[in-house]
């Protein structure tokens, strides 16, 4: 069965997104890649440490796949744009993630300087991908301003409190005309299942898989889920009722007399 | 020499090309971008872009990151 996410015009099978940071050795990526089936990696734009080449993360990452730079560190549209440049001169392609945060206690996204630089970037070109928090309103806006995708949080970053923000998240999916990735706060596979089931496009994890004490299981463990929660989705579940309904045959049963 | 800030830190070097100063600090070109005062330099551009009294360098990579 061919059920492909499209962005940007390109085609991916997987619908499991990873981050690169946080690992305890960068060398683990190409196993973290090849666990969790991810065909697009996120990594950040910083300036170079002549003193740890090991930090360039475009050493560690396979070729063949799609690098999602991110703007982390913007802390307004004006940044955020320079930040997607700078990122697009690298030479690995148009898809930016847009995250734009001012707020350093839960790394919430602001919401109106991420949809100007959106405006901006998508005029430029870009595959624009905006890290928000899960506002309905937002999104329409941001379709309007010419995103890709929407990738809004489930919970903050690198909480792992999966998808406390569902109600939005739902409103999100039911609403959208351009792919939803549920970025940040995913903590278990789980709650990768029960994103996926809802109907996203797909999710984004990072601490998740990071964090864990083996993050290649892990890495496997995400994409399992990711697919189980997707065929769920395309399945559509039967609806729930308030009493039980038997799954056994109620005739028939030994030791009860024939009415005739 | 000229003095110039790169990265955050001023260093005083004899004049070089942006080119010369990726070489000078073992940096791979294929890696990195380059911005000067705020304006990136193309690739191409690197061979003949003199770095000046005063200039402001970043060079940038990608990194980890979600």
């Amino acid at each position: 069965m061919q059920d492909n996410l499209i962005l940007g015009g390109k085609a991916f099978s997987s619908r499991l997104l990873t981050g690169t940071g946080k690992f305890s050795s960068p060398r683990l990526i190409p196993k973290i890649l090849a666990a969790s089936g991810a065909q697009m990696m996120t990594v950040a734009v910083r300036r170079v440490n002549p003193d740890k080449p090991e930090e360039d993360m475009l050493t560690h990452i396979p070729a063949g796949v799609t690098i999602l730079p991110n703007t982390s560190g913007a802390r307004n549209a004006q940044e955020a744009v320079r930040i997607a440049r700078i990122a697009r001169e690298m030479g690995c392609g148009d898809f930016i993630k847009i995250e734009v945060i001012t707020d350093m206690k839960y790394l919430l996204p602001d919401g109106a300087e991420t949809l100007a630089a959106a405006a901006i970037l998508a005029k430029e070109g870009f595959v624009v991908l905006p890290y928000i928090q899960p506002d309905p309103v937002l999104c329409r806006q941001l379709e309007a301003a010419g995103a890709a995708a929407v990738m809004p949080l489930a919970a903050p970053i690198g909480s792992l409190r999966g998808l406390r923000c569902r109600d939005m998240l739902e409103m999100i999916i039911e609403a959208s005309s351009v792919p939803v990735i549920v970025d940040a706060g995913i903590g278990r596979p789980s709650h990768a299942a029960e994103a996926m089931e809802l109907g996203a496009d797909a999710v984004l994890v990072n601490t998740a898989i990071s964090a864990a004490e083996d993050p290649v299981l892990m890495s496997r463990a995400f994409a399992l889920a990711v697919q189980a929660g997707r065929l769920g989705y395309l399945a559509k579940a039967g609806a729930e009722r308030p009493v039980a309904v038997a799954s056994s045959p109620l005739t028939g049963f030994l030791g009860v007399a024939h009415a005739n | 020499m000229i003095s110039f800030c790169v990265n955050g830190k001023r260093e005083s070097r004899s004049a070089c090309s942006v080119l010369e100063l990726l070489a000078k600090k073992q940096l791979a070109p294929e890696r990195v971008v380059v911005e000067l005062n705020g304006a990136i330099v193309k690739r191409p551009q690197w061979g003949e872009t003199m770095l000046r009294e005063g200039d402001t360098v970043e060079i940038v990579c990608f990194v980890g990151g979600g």
